[in-house]
């Protein structure tokens, strides 16, 4: 039942894979968000690092969004825009791939991550470089760029702070936005002191000193590298310019320094229009960072003598995209500006950590999009698990900038998640009990009989445990009342009489 | 007015204190009170749970049980009156069902949660309650996010003779237990329900109070675990309590 394609494995009419590849695993994960979750709740360090992170940039966000008197007019906007550019996305895709070819862009279509990751590989490798500097890019983490680019014998160098800690500690990020939140400064120093060559000895964790390292560290890789590599934010299709914004001025530093720029792009990206970045550089920053103007904000557009790389690629991303398009309601995962407003407020998020998710794409708007993009298959995959991962609580629709309605997304992923069972588990036969007995007021009477056996086991009007398995997850923390010696309806017979 | 009571399966047969504190608190404030015998459940569990199809049978059944009951529905749930105010036609429309749709649409429009009915509908904040004791509330997340009851309940307290209520911090936080979420995420509900409890421990309140007896069950749930000696009581029952009556411990 639920809409076609969203678990489908077949081919579309356009001969698109109908979801996404992943080659080294990026976006399903290799275990079930509570296995994984587990772990992360155990880790002391994680939980004070998340806790402190989520709080600070939480209260930031509120601070600043509460000085906007139009915002929610302006998320209004950014919700109407998005919809818009769904609606009318392949015509926009083909303005845009105009106007970029028009202006010296060469535009490349990847059906997939596999397909991209060969076509930014092979460009590389016709320019002959051994080494890229790259922006910040979601898209590239998705599609495993860099393990690509590595096993081509070509070392991809992160120049976000951020992803230059995560990448010197070989490890994965968990935040879309701040990609080492899970690691705290004194963390950082010792990544610094083991893996930077040539860094001072005696750094300390304090974060200008943190800062200073990295730029130095930084600094020579960016004046002699000979391409870079970025994602992007916006993508204007009547212009063909595109936009990439960030905090730090590395991405300005690997957009203009390099000779060869390759961009790799989900096609969900496109703006219409110029003046519609009105709306998203309002929105963005104040919703991400907590700041109320975007301290780099970069836009070319294709390519300008004497100015700037002047080789420009553009590789096109489906890797699934088509696939939640197809959905009416789940397309609105595509809204997303990956702000990571909806992980920091959320309160799974916060305690199980971005690594509980198992995809690039962690927190509530991940859990959404992870199983739309790789699709689920079968009752044991991973990404199933993550629509659970919430407990609908509602504060990432509150807080998201275009007004993505994550809970019923969850909750029709939830759909998904079950129409894709191949055998029946324990859950589907204890829902289709409980709602065999709720289908009737005879069959639930005698429901309510039974739990009065309940009465039997408590002491003092509590319940500490009670046997059988999914009771223990229940018994673990918490007890449970007895039974009540009359229920609501024997009450009301006994003092209203028969009833309407 | 002439109101029809959605006890919620939960509150009928584990917790029947806040249905029967609903019916004395409307008797009291002089409605008429029915109770349709044939409700059961509103299905919330199984879509949230994603189980849409077999809550279609369900989401008929409520539809038909309440249609014609009365005037408008009120249950003491902010979670049922949410599943029926924002589920119950989109489980219709995916099932295939449009004349249920309009239907689920129409009782959806008349069915409210208890501090909406009692503040937007019957226009009364101060319902003459007593309550002698110091208490913190605790919003729950489909009250606050999806019924937008806003500070509806914390009005009905502040004019409850003899209550202290104490502010709880992080209030509008999750407590954690999302349902089936509880059981299938239970360490994750369990690290939130954590911070919950030590939220409502700070306050030194006795009382825990809310709008949802599921979201109490497990606050309450895990505060009786830690002997805390604090006790989650339903809102309906405070403002059910008089100086002649106060709803039993």
């Amino acid at each position: 039942m639920t809409d076609p394609g969203v678990t489908d494995l077949g081919v579309t009419d356009l001969g698109m894979p109908t979801v996404a590849s992943d080659p080294y695993g990026h976006l399903r994960g290799s275990e079930p968000f509570p296995v994984a979750a587990r772990r992360s709740l155990a880790d002391t360090q994680l939980r004070q690092n998340l806790g402190h992170a989520t709080r600070t940039i939480r209260a930031k966000r509120a601070g600043v969004v509460a000085e906007v008197d139009d915002w929610e007019e302006l998320r209004r906007a950014g919700e109407g825009i998005k919809a818009d550019v769904m609606a009318r996305l392949p015509e926009l895709l083909v303005q845009f791939e105009e106007a970029v070819t028009a202006r010296g862009g060469v535009v490349h279509w990847a059906r997939d991550a596999v397909e991209a990751n060969r076509i930014v590989v092979d460009l590389v490798r016709g320019t002959g470089a051994q080494e890229v500097v790259k922006v910040k890019s979601m898209a590239t983490q998705e599609t495993g760029l860099n393990e690509a680019l590595g096993e081509a014998g070509i070392a991809a160098l992160e120049t976000d702070l951020a992803e230059l800690i995560v990448q010197l500690s070989d490890d994965r990020p968990s935040h879309f936005l701040v990609p080492a939140i899970h690691r705290n400064r004194s963390e950082i120093r010792d990544i610094f002191l083991r893996e930077m060559p040539d860094v001072d000895p005696e750094l300390t964790d304090e974060p200008r000193l943190l800062a200073m390292a990295a730029r130095a560290h930084l600094r020579r890789k960016f004046l002699s590298a000979r391409v870079g590599i970025s994602g992007v934010n916006f993508a204007v299709a009547d212009t063909g310019t595109i936009s990439v914004v960030e905090s730090e001025g590395n991405g300005r530093m690997c957009l203009t320094l390099p000779d060869t720029l390759i961009t790799v792009m989900g096609v969900e990206k496109i703006v219409p229009t110029w003046s519609d970045l009105e709306v998203f550089l309002q929105l963005l920053p104040r919703s991400s960072t907590g700041e109320r103007m975007n301290p780099y904000t970069s836009t070319w557009s294709g390519v300008t003598p004497g100015d700037g790389p002047q080789t420009f690629h553009l590789v096109l991303l489906d890797n699934g995209r088509s696939n939640v398009l197809a959905s009416p309601d789940g397309r609105q995962a595509l809204h997303c500006i990956r702000c990571s407003a909806c992980l920091n407020v959320c309160p799974v998020y916060e305690r199980a950590g971005g690594h509980a998710y198992g995809s690039v794409y962690p927190g509530p708007i991940g859990a959404v999009l992870t199983p739309q993009l790789t699709g689920i298959q079968g009752t044991d995959d991973v990404s199933a698990s993550l629509p659970y991962a919430s407990t609908l609580c509602g504060a990432c629709f509150d807080a998201c900038p275009v007004r993505i309605d994550i809970p019923h997304l969850l909750v029709q992923q939830r759909a998904a998640a079950v129409d894709a069972h191949t055998r029946p588990t324990t859950q589907d036969v204890a829902m289709r009990a409980a709602a065999a007995a709720m289908s009737s007021p005879g069959r639930f009477s005698l429901v309510e009989r039974a739990l009065k056996l309940g009465r039997l086991i408590g002491r003092s009007g509590r319940i500490r445990s009670v046997p059988g398995p999914g009771a223990a997850a229940w018994f673990g923390a918490r007890d449970m009342p007895t039974p009540p010696a009359e229920t609501f309806r024997q009450w009301w017979a006994r003092t209203r009489g028969p009833s309407s | 007015m002439k109101i029809a009571l959605v006890a919620t399966c939960l509150g009928d047969a584990l917790f029947p204190r806040a249905p029967r504190a609903t019916v004395e608190l409307l008797e009291r404030l002089g409605h008429e009170v029915v109770f349709p015998a044939d409700q059961t459940c509103c299905g919330q569990m199984h879509v949230n749970t994603g189980y849409l199809d077999l809550a279609l049978p369900l989401v008929r059944h409520h539809v038909e049980v309440f249609s014609g009951a009365a005037d408008v529905a009120v249950a003491p749930s902010g979670s049922c009156v949410g599943c029926v105010r924002h589920q119950h036609a989109m489980v219709a429309r995916r099932g295939g069902d449009e004349e249920l749709a309009r239907a689920a649409e129409d009782l959806a429009h008349r069915t409210y949660e208890l501090s909406e009915l009692l503040v937007d509908v019957l226009g009364v904040t101060d319902v003459g309650a007593y309550y002698p004791h110091r208490v913190t509330y605790h919003p729950t997340c489909h009250s606050l996010r999806m019924l937008r009851v806003g500070d509806k309940p914390l009005r009905l307290l502040r004019e409850v003779r003899g209550l202290t209520l104490t502010e709880l911090p992080d209030a509008e936080v999750c407590c954690g237990f999302g349902g089936t979420f509880a059981v299938k995420n239970a360490e994750t509900s369990t690290a939130m329900l954590a911070d919950k409890m030590a939220n409502v421990l700070s306050t030194h309140a006795e009382v825990c109070t809310a709008g949802d007896t599921s979201c109490l069950m497990h606050i309450g749930g895990g505060l009786s675990r830690l002997r805390s000696g604090v006790r989650t009581v339903h809102l309906a029952e405070i403002l059910a309590s008089t100086a002649d009556q106060e709803v039993p411990a």
